[in-house]
């Protein structure tokens, strides 16, 4: 049995396949503790691969390989100007994930509110429990 | 439409693996928002998104019973279907949960029923699937029509 014409939410996982994909980079972006960290000093503010790399035991190529995974992300982007090229946070991006998940979340809230509805309706028939 | 938000839901995408709890409390006792989850002509009423109508074909909530049942509105139908590999009462449900048009994406799905006394109660939700990119896909399907900003903006982001 299959559907047709326009699937209001479903359809959105193929019709966004391509925008979903870079999404999907983002979040897997983060799915390295180490990119994870870097993303956190980087929230404090811009810092050098070198300054970058101090905390860690690997090489400055190392966090350079963490760099640019997040670079094509989109959630990080190496400043021009000078010789330091300070690695800069795109926070917006931040923003825009926050607000898909709180969009996916009112979906569920509002699914549980037509549950609290039904929760009330069945006050009265309780007992039928222990028949 | 306002939102007094009594009790807020709570949504955890995890970085590590790809899953989405979701973490909701009510002021029922377990008993009774147990037994929404697993009364068809209760479960019917609620489940899925706003706006659509769910008619159920099966529903045999318990240890390896099955359900199926069509959402339908706006013009759309879907039929959704799956498993429940583990049914205890008051307690646990363990699911399969699939979309018939895409029938490779099977979600694992856990439903843990938690008593808080006084009448109330906690449940833990938890959608597993077998990727991040369906994971995340999942996640970004919370955008409804009409809704098309975020992608635009992001998309405007990510191209520069």
């Amino acid at each position: 049995m299959t559907s047709t014409g326009p699937i209001p939410i479903f359809n959105r996982m193929v019709d966004n396949t391509a925008r979903t994909d870079r999404l999907s980079e983002v979040f897997s972006a983060l799915a390295d503790p180490t990119r994870r960290d870097i993303v956190a000093r980087l929230a404090v503010g811009d810092a050098t691969v070198t300054e970058l790399a101090k905390p860690y035991n690997v090489t400055v190529q190392a966090v350079s390989k963490h760099l640019k995974v997040l670079e094509e992300a989109g959630l990080i982007t190496k400043t021009k100007d000078a010789q330091r090229r300070p690695v800069h946070l795109e926070a917006e991006v931040f923003d825009l994930m926050t607000k898909w998940i709180e969009r996916y979340r009112r979906l569920a809230e509002e699914r549980y509110r037509r549950l609290d509805a039904v929760l009330e309706t069945m006050a009265d028939d309780d007992k039928e429990e222990d028949k | 439409m306002t939102t007094s938000t009594k009790h807020e839901t709570q949504i955890i995408v995890d970085p590590d693996v790809p899953l989405v709890r979701i973490i909701r409390e009510f002021d029922a006792p377990v008993e009774k928002v147990f037994r929404a989850h697993t009364d068809p002509e209760l479960f019917k009423q609620w489940a899925g998104p706003n706006g659509l109508v769910n008619e159920i074909e099966t529903f045999d909530c318990r240890t390896g019973g099955a359900y199926r049942y069509k959402s339908s509105g706006q013009g759309w139908e879907g039929w959704f279907r799956g498993s429940f590999h583990e049914v205890r009462p008051n307690q646990t449900i363990i699911q399969t949960f699939n979309y018939e048009d895409m029938p490779d994406g099977v979600a694992l799905e856990r439903i843990d029923f938690e008593d808080l006394g006084d009448g109330r109660t906690r449940i833990s939700s938890t959608s597993l699937v077998d990727s991040f990119e369906g994971r995340d896909a999942f996640v970004a399907s919370g955008m409804e029509v009409g809704v098309n900003e975020g992608y635009q903006k992001l998309d405007a982001i990510l191209a520069s």
